[in-house]
């Protein structure tokens, strides 16, 4: 047996890495727990994505396709003529560092190549090297550097642990956005198949089956009648939906998360409820089923196939407009890319809420309306009965999304509907919300569970902000509009902030509202006793 | 390295001015071919990069939304940081080129007696950056005085402004000062923040030792060496009017601050310095965020292979007519 | 109590000496991460930009506090989850999460070496070092809770997957297909899924 005698301080001694080498010297160190398993063949082959082979993250060879620095540099040229933002990005970066520390993911890991700018300096190395006269002749002095296999295994890690989220490009004095980056190396990836599992899985299954979950038409339509029966049992009120209807005013979209996972059905709920209760002449489709985007993960191409559903269902259905749910990256979709993808909408009308006679006038070409809006409207319009009291058991903190505050400004609808369902409402530290709020750490498809110690890393500086006002005034609801968010802070706030919750703002709506003809209510959606009717049952 | 070899060029670039002038009599050289080529360089360089990146097109709106955006009436819209109109995003842009929004942003919490919560601000940043940028514009424009004549009556008031500290003979100009401060400073920063100096590039470096050397040598010119300005005048007015000559008792320095200078010129189109033009083609920032009202174009938008209704109802017809989902085709 | 005219008892000095003794094991504990990650942890003091690093120094000053006091393991383990929380999902193996906790011996070692009364100091050292194995191995329990942790959430997010298809199977048949007889749907199924 070996001895053992290692003395406690050699043990630290052991993990003094210092990288004292220049970042480019340093060769990238792919840790299990950080990064995903890749994609199936079978699901690539659905989609038709180039370059599909068996390959894995650890291994030293990955099989890559004999042309692959070819088809990276044409790639990258080709993104160069396409996008001015790629561009533009690519060569003004002043490496002032403004963004460093503001990266979930640096903060989380402390991890240099985490920072914004050292993550887009992976690739803009390679860029200087095959596109700028400074980098051809000075190469490493002017930051340029060849694209070796090391190299493209770095670049697939660190775009792989970055969410898209934007914060950095708040805080950048020329607006370098780290997503659009990332965006361009994910495209790349794709080339060279080098697809994540959890991505390509939900891209295959949405573009057959319309969802990212793969659910079948009629297991849609099951599991809203599952939800329905517990509605029933809550509330006494049978409610009942239509699928796929044709003539229907409006076309409800939501993530399919809602549909299935926990607790993203209590939101779904939450929806049914209300729809209800206004009496809204609209329909579900089992077609166009998925409001997120998982495509936009992989490339542009890919998330327009996925988006095209949408209006093409909205046109087949004859519907005068399209709602949408609570979904992150979906709005920043739908609010910037889907009319030009696959627009004009000229078929559909203006978005105007049949209750309160509004014409959501910012809605006007695309026809989608985001459900806090619609709803922000209605109790504006004091349409809604409100019993806030049965929130009270939850002291409710909002969680702005990346997508919804910094890709589309929704900032004030949500808070306003959480007033207005709630009485105990605290916000978290000024620099964490809204457009500086901090990413759940789980997006853009990184919400597997085989990374776990990347998303918890990627999380704390949520979560932290979470236990700041858990402590203080003794939060116990992290609300969020996010079906991404529902699925993953729910894991984050168990591990650093446990007895935190996790509920979509349609949730809290629907505990709040009064329904015409429903029986005393003694539990919220949960199940969970109500304030005062504990022991009810 | 990467501090030590820009450092050295420059070195190597004051050094050539010196031996070139003084040693080798090359003052039409270095007073006269270098700066045009200079100019030259500068001026196809800047507008080949600029209409480079403009044949790139923007194919989505893709601002970066950091305030409300324009939604129900009542809820107030934050037009400067969520601009639905070409002239809010004007208001946007101007605060961002002018005023460094973005930079001011920069703010931190800090956590006073563990349980207070302070907002203090990181704005060091931001001030060396303004205080660096509008010095540099000053100074550019008081240098307008030697390539006009006669003098324009603005840059008296500007010069007045400038030296209104009354110090010294010559009047102690301030944002010659505040320039090679500020420049130290951004050098120093680079140097002592652990994750900027890694990110660091000797690109990073070069400009601004080039920089303290320029603001160096201007300095010395005007307040020690005192170098014979009417025979400046001479030479850059030849400049400018395309019949350069070269007058006599101009001493060396004036050409190191000369190579320096046109060296920056030279060096900007390809470098980082080009954010100065970049800046206003961001589309983050320069975009309306209204891209639900009005729809964007994209000029190679192509169509897709999709998958259709009529291909998923095939596949599902009979689950859907068990389940009593409509469909198309019985 | 005990400590007469320029002697002091263990526990004073290092009250006294807590600042010192908390620098120098923070730093010890920095010079486990990479070179530059230990520079911004150490920099930056902000809580909610740097939750890494103020966490633990927050952590360690508790802890710091909670040894000299004797206080009661409850509060113990409260701070030394905030730092083992950290470690566990860091690149650490676990010995190396831990070596923190026995890094203090050596710490307080360090600075109790110069003082004066350094031989009856000696004298307490044993029990101080007690104390400190208690703090390991209450640590060796909270970092098997953080690990398993990590692994239940991911066999929850598995769990909050896969439920709702257990309660269909359940369900799906009593409530709205009662009538259709459960054959046919498996056959219908099965054909559909060959491709016929």
């Amino acid at each position: 047996m070996a001895k053992f005698t290692a003395k406690p301080v050699d043990l630290l001694k052991i993990n003094f890495k210092t990288p004292k080498t220049d970042w480019m010297d340093t060769p990238v160190n792919i840790r299990e727990h950080m990064y995903c398993h890749p994609a199936k063949a079978k699901d690539l082959e659905t989609v038709g994505f180039p370059n599909i082979h068996e390959w894995r993250p650890a291994d030293d060879n990955w099989n890559l396709p004999e042309d692959w620095k070819e088809i990276v540099i044409n790639g990258i040229k080709e993104r160069l003529q396409k996008y001015r933002s790629f561009h533009v990005f690519m060569d003004i970066c002043v490496r002032c560092g403004a963004c460093a520390d503001k990266c979930h993911f640096y903060l989380g890991t402390g991890d240099p190549k985490n920072m914004p700018v050292l993550r887009a300096e992976l690739l803009r190395s390679v860029y200087r090297k095959y596109f700028t006269a400074g980098g051809k002749i000075f190469g490493k002095t002017a930051g340029a550097r060849e694209l070796t296999e090391d190299v493209l295994k770095e670049l697939w890690y660190y775009f792989y642990q970055c969410t898209e989220c934007r914060r950095c490009s708040v805080f950048c004095p020329y607006g370098i956005d780290t997503a659009e980056i990332t965006m361009m190396a994910r495209e790349l990836t794709n080339l060279l198949g080098l697809q994540l599992g959890w991505i390509g899985g939900p891209v295959a299954a949405c573009y057959m089956k319309g969802n990212h979950l793969g659910l079948e038409p009629h297991t849609i339509k099951s599991n809203i009648e599952m939800m329905l029966d517990d509605i029933e049992t809550i509330t006494g009120i049978r409610i009942n939906p239509t699928f796929n209807r044709k003539g229907a005013e409006i076309l409800f979209v939501t993530p399919s998360g809602d549909l299935f996972a926990m607790p993203g059905i209590y939101t779904c709920m939450g929806y049914l409820m209300l729809f209800h209760e206004l009496g809204l002449d609209y329909t579900w489709s089992t077609y166009a089923s998925e409001g997120g985007n998982f495509g936009f993960f992989t490339s542009n191409e890919m998330a327009k196939r996925l988006n095209y559903k949408i209006y093409a269902e909205a046109k087949r259905l004859g519907v005068k407009w399209i709602l949408g749910g609570e979904c992150g990256h979906m709005w920043r979709v739908l609010h910037q890319y889907m009319d030009t993808w696959n627009g004009p909408a000229d078929f559909l009308e203006v978005p105007k809420s049949p209750i309160t006679g509004t014409v959501f006038d910012n809605a006007k070409s695309t026809k989608m309306t985001h459900i806090s809006e619609f709803t922000a409207d209605l109790i504006k319009h004091g349409k809604l009965k409100l019993d806030k009291s049965r929130n009270d058991h939850l002291k409710v903190t909002f969680h702005d999304s990346c997508n919804t505050s910094r890709g589309m400004g929704l900032l004030e609808e949500p808070r306003y509907i959480i007033k207005n369902v709630c009485n105990h409402f605290y916000e978290m530290p000024e620099n964490t919300i809204r457009e500086k709020t901090f990413c759940c750490g789980s997006g853009t498809g990184l919400n597997a569970s085989e990374n776990m110690e990347l998303r918890m890393r990627g999380g704390l500086p949520r979560a932290n902000a979470v236990k700041y006002v858990r402590d203080q005034y003794g939060v116990n609801m992290l609300a969020n509009i996010c079906a991404i968010d529902r699925a993953t802070l729910s894991a984050s706030m168990d591990y650093w902030v446990p007895g935190v919750g996790v509920a979509g703002v349609s949730e809290l709506v629907a505990n709040a509202l009064v329904m015409k003809g429903e029986k005393e209510r003694t539990t919220d959606l949960r199940g969970e006793p109500l304030p005062g009717k504990e022991g009810a049952e | 390295m990467k501090i030590l070899f820009p450092f050295f060029a420059v070195i190597l670039l004051v050094l050539l001015a010196v031996v070139g002038v003084k040693g080798a009599n090359l003052h039409f050289l270095f007073g006269v071919v270098v700066p045009y080529a200079a100019v030259f360089t500068f001026i196809i360089g800047v507008i080949y990069r600029v209409l480079k990146w403009a044949k790139s097109p923007v194919p989505f709106s893709i601002a970066t939304t950091c305030g409300q955006q324009k939604t129900l009436p009542w809820i107030k819209q934050d037009k400067l940081e969520n601009p639905s109109s070409t002239l809010h995003v004007i208001g946007r842009m101007a605060l961002e080129v002018l005023l460094f929004r973005s930079l001011f942003r920069n703010l931190k919490g800090e956590l006073k007696d563990s349980s207070r919560l302070i907002y203090g601000s990181d704005k060091w940043l931001w001030l060396a950056g303004i205080a660096f940028h509008y010095s540099f514009l000053i100074v550019l424009l008081r240098h307008i005085r030697l390539f006009a004549e006669p003098t324009p009556s603005y840059l008296h008031l500007l010069e007045t402004f400038d030296g209104f500290l009354q110090i010294g003979i010559p009047r102690l100009f301030m944002t010659g000062v505040i320039l090679l401060a500020a420049v130290t400073f951004l050098f120093l920063r680079r140097l002592y923040i652990p994750q900027v100096r890694y990110i660091s590039l000797a690109a990073d470096y070069f400009p601004l030792f080039l920089i303290i050397g320029i603001a160096t040598t201007g300095i010395l010119m005007r307040y020690f060496f005192k170098t014979d300005v009417v025979g400046v005048k001479e030479l850059t007015m030849g400049l400018v009017s395309l019949s350069p000559v070269i007058p006599e008792g101009v001493g060396a320095i004036f050409y190191v601050h000369l190579l320096l200078v046109s060296t920056l010129f030279a060096y900007f189109p390809f470098s980082k310095l080009m954010h100065m033009g970049g800046v206003f083609l961001s589309p983050t920032r320069n975009l309306t965020a209204n891209s639900r009202e009005y729809r964007r174009i994209n000029p190679w938008n192509y169509p897709v292979k999709v998958h259709t209704y009529e291909e998923y109802e095939e596949e599902f017809r009979d689950k859907m007519k068990m389940a009593e989902i409509p469909v198309e085709k019985e | 109590m005990s400590s007469l005219q320029g002697i002091r008892s263990l526990n004073e000095l290092l009250s006294e000496k807590k600042q010192a003794i908390l620098e120098k094991w923070f730093d010890s504990v920095l010079k486990t991460y990479p070179h530059d990650s230990a520079k911004f942890l150490k920099r930056q003091k902000d809580q909610f930009a740097n939750p890494v690093g103020s966490t633990i120094y927050r952590g360690m000053g508790s802890l710091l506090d909670l040894i000299v006091n004797s206080a009661d393991t409850d509060n113990i383990i409260k701070s030394l989850d905030e730092i083992i929380r950290i470690r566990a999902i860091q690149d650490f193996t676990p010995s190396h999460a831990l070596a923190f906790v026995v890094e203090l011996k050596r710490v307080v070692r360090e600075e109790i070496k110069g003082e004066t009364c350094a031989s009856q100091l000696i004298d307490e050292l044993p029990e101080f070092d007690r104390r400190v194995d208690g703090l390991l191995l209450l640590s060796f329990d909270i970092y098997m809770k953080c690990r398993e942790k990590i692994y239940e959430l991911k066999a929850n997010e598995l769990r909050n997957m896969t439920l709702k298809l257990v309660e269909r199977a359940n369900r799906i048949f009593e409530a709205k297909y009662r009538n259709v007889d459960l054959e046919d749907i498996i056959s219908q199924g099965n054909k559909t899924e060959r491709g016929e």
